[in-house]
């Protein structure tokens, strides 16, 4: 069991941050171990902005190897290096957290041999790169991660969480959602459900060029869809392929700088309500979300088995 | 284990761990008063007045804390509770066995109203995930949408939607109507074992998977259906029973009930038959 969360502001920009950590609190009960958040905010469009992970978080309840910030700060540099040979200018450096870090950059080449290059330095992992997208994963519940990261102030039109209740594999960062669509900008995806044709799907797609950083099910979906997409797919005819590619039960998200889908297994194993309104939509996995932002009496349905929806921002 | 050559048969199966469940229920002579006027009687039930109204803003209250608020409204005799602000929350309602009117102004979560008996309750906006379900006796009206596994594994009442339900609906039900006015989706009437479902617009995949036994009456299209699941004559018997259900459910009082189609059980599946096991895949 996990809980997702997301919401469209179609009209204006508004306090996202603060609006989706009060949804995914509101389904803390569903998973407890990470919670993990896509923002799309407001930029100019004229930078990426790349966030990354030089390790884990050893905190309470994490999976992940006790390491010294020492070790990070060595990682940091040699990301700054290989930076540095691409001919990456920085912009921007905030160090959230020991391990943690938020780069704005100025770089117009292709993105996946970039990512390569970066991910080249151990244990580095790139959580996201884009120009509206701001994905933020680390473990805690909704309220302690948006303390950590101060995402209460981060304005923007459309969001996508996850509460996380791990599974299928550790309690980590590498496992908490939301995913990047790796190596499409400002792509990610957030899934509730579990995945049975995992390793199929992924050796096929290893074996195409496409990276895994987890052993977590539902970080192939976003890849799924970024291949597909890398086809020439558009983010709806891979989200309805999906349906078929992908075997097991699942609610998923998957949001871009200027759309948000869902999509729902043949089965409907998985829950969803949505809510619609001209010019605000929200949906997650139990109707307590949805309340946590609109107190006020709504009329919400759940989308039927094997839907699939794009809005566009 | 005892010899069980001098048992007799009953007690032979229970040696065996045949029937080693303890069955608890109204039905059973512990809870059952034949004294009283009803023939109906629950241990440490309330007589409550109909006429007795009051209202309980659940707002800021956990699940637990308006369901005991709930208890003890009805100690005091309030046949009557009108609950404000339920907000989405789940299990609001739930364990109440006994007459009661209980009103919902706003939508419920989860498990709303789960395992009652004999309550009378219109819940104004949505509900969630298994409503009703368990539910023995009395009558249930959701005025919007309602989630999946709707009325799962209801003994007995009626469950009304007005709107439309999520998939599963009715899933291993044991008796009782669910009547819903919209659309119903994937495996509604899922291993249902006796009673009804009504679902007067279209409904998704795998209608009646593996049912047991009951009746489920579609109005419009069907997505497919499931295994063992069979089209039957609608009787003459059936379209009144239509008739007179759809009004008393206060829904789809002028729906042409020519137009329902009759799904029941094939009984082809393993538990009915002594089929060869090609025949078997076959029924399947």
């Amino acid at each position: 069991m996990c809980g997702i969360a997301g919401l469209i502001h179609k009209d204006k920009s508004v306090n996202i941050g603060a609006e989706l950590q009060s949804m995914l609190q509101a389904l803390k009960h569903r998973g407890p171990d990470s919670t993990g958040y896509a923002l799309y905010g407001d930029t100019d469009g004229q930078n990426f902005i790349m966030r990354f992970i030089v390790g884990e978080n050893v905190g309470e309840g994490s999976n992940a190897v006790n390491e010294e910030t020492s070790v990070y700060d060595e990682r940091k540099k040699l990301v700054d290096k290989r930076l540095a040979d691409m001919g990456v200018t920085i912009i921007k450096e905030e160090r959230l957290t020991p391990y943690s870090l938020r780069y704005e950059i100025k770089y117009d080449k292709d993105l996946m041999a970039f990512s390569k290059k970066i991910e080249s330095v151990p244990m580095v992992e790139i959580l996201s790169i884009g120009k509206s997208l701001e994905l933020i994963k680390d473990i805690g519940d909704a309220k302690q991660v948006c303390d950590r990261y101060n995402l209460s102030k981060i304005k923007g039109t459309h969001a996508i969480g996850h509460a996380r209740m791990a599974t299928e594999s550790g309690v980590d960062i590498k496992s908490a959602h939301p995913f990047w669509g790796y190596p499409f900008s400002d792509v990610s995806v957030v899934h509730n459900g579990q995945l049975t044709n995992y390793w199929n799907n992924r050796r096929a797609l290893e074996n195409k060029g496409m990276r895994f950083m987890s052993e977590c099910d539902s970080e192939l979906i976003a890849v799924y869809l970024a291949e597909k997409m890398r086809k020439g797919a558009t983010l709806a005819e891979g989200m309805k392929d999906s349906l078929t590619g992908l075997d097991g039960v699942f609610t998923y998200f998957v949001a871009t700088k200027d759309s948000l889908g869902m999509a729902k297994d043949t089965m409907a194993a998985k829950p969803l309500v949505l809510y619609e309104s001209d010019n605000l939509i929200a949906m997650g996995s139990e109707e307590i979300a949805i309340r946590a932002i609109l107190p006020q009496e709504i009329d919400t349905y759940d989308p039927y088995e094997g839907e699939v929806k794009v809005w566009q921002v | 284990m005892a010899s069980l050559k001098n048992l007799s048969k009953k007690s032979k199966s229970q040696s065996m761990g045949m029937h080693a469940e303890v069955l608890k229920g109204r039905t059973q002579q512990r809870f059952f008063d034949s004294e009283e006027a009803e023939n109906f009687y629950y241990f440490g039930n309330y007589d409550v007045d109909f006429n007795k109204r009051t209202e309980l803003d659940v707002k800021n209250m956990e699940a637990s804390q308006a369901n005991k608020k709930i208890d003890e409204l009805m100690s005091q005799g309030y046949g009557t509770i009108v609950i404000k602000n339920p907000q989405g929350k789940h299990s609001l309602g739930v364990g109440i066995l006994n007459k009661l009117n209980l009103i919902f102004e706003g939508s419920l979560g989860y498990f709303g109203v789960g395992s009652c008996d004999g309550l009378n309750v219109r819940i104004t906006g949505r509900v969630g995930w298994s409503c009703a379900q368990n539910l023995m006796a009395g009558k249930v009206v959701v005025e919007k949408n309602a989630g999946s596994s709707f009325g799962a594994a209801i003994r007995g009442g009626d469950l009304i939607c007005k709107g439309s339900v999520g998939a599963r609906t009715g899933i291993d039900m044991k008796g009782g109507t669910i009547i819903v006015g919209g659309d119903a989706g994937a495996f509604t009437g899922f291993m249902m074992q006796r009673g009804r479902i009504i679902v007067l617009g279209d409904v998704g995949i795998n209608l009646g998977d593996s049912m047991y036994d009951g009746t489920i009456f579609i109005g419009g299209k069907i997505g497919s259906f499931g295994s063992d699941a069979i089209e039957a004559e609608l009787t003459s018997i059936d379209k009144e029973w239509l008739k007179r259900k759809l009004k008393v459910a206060e829904i789809g009082e002028n729906f042409d009930v020519n137009k329902i189609k009759k799904i029941v059980a094939g009984k082809k599946l393993w538990n009915y038959d002594n089929l060869e096991p090609t025949e078997k895949k076959g029924a399947i």
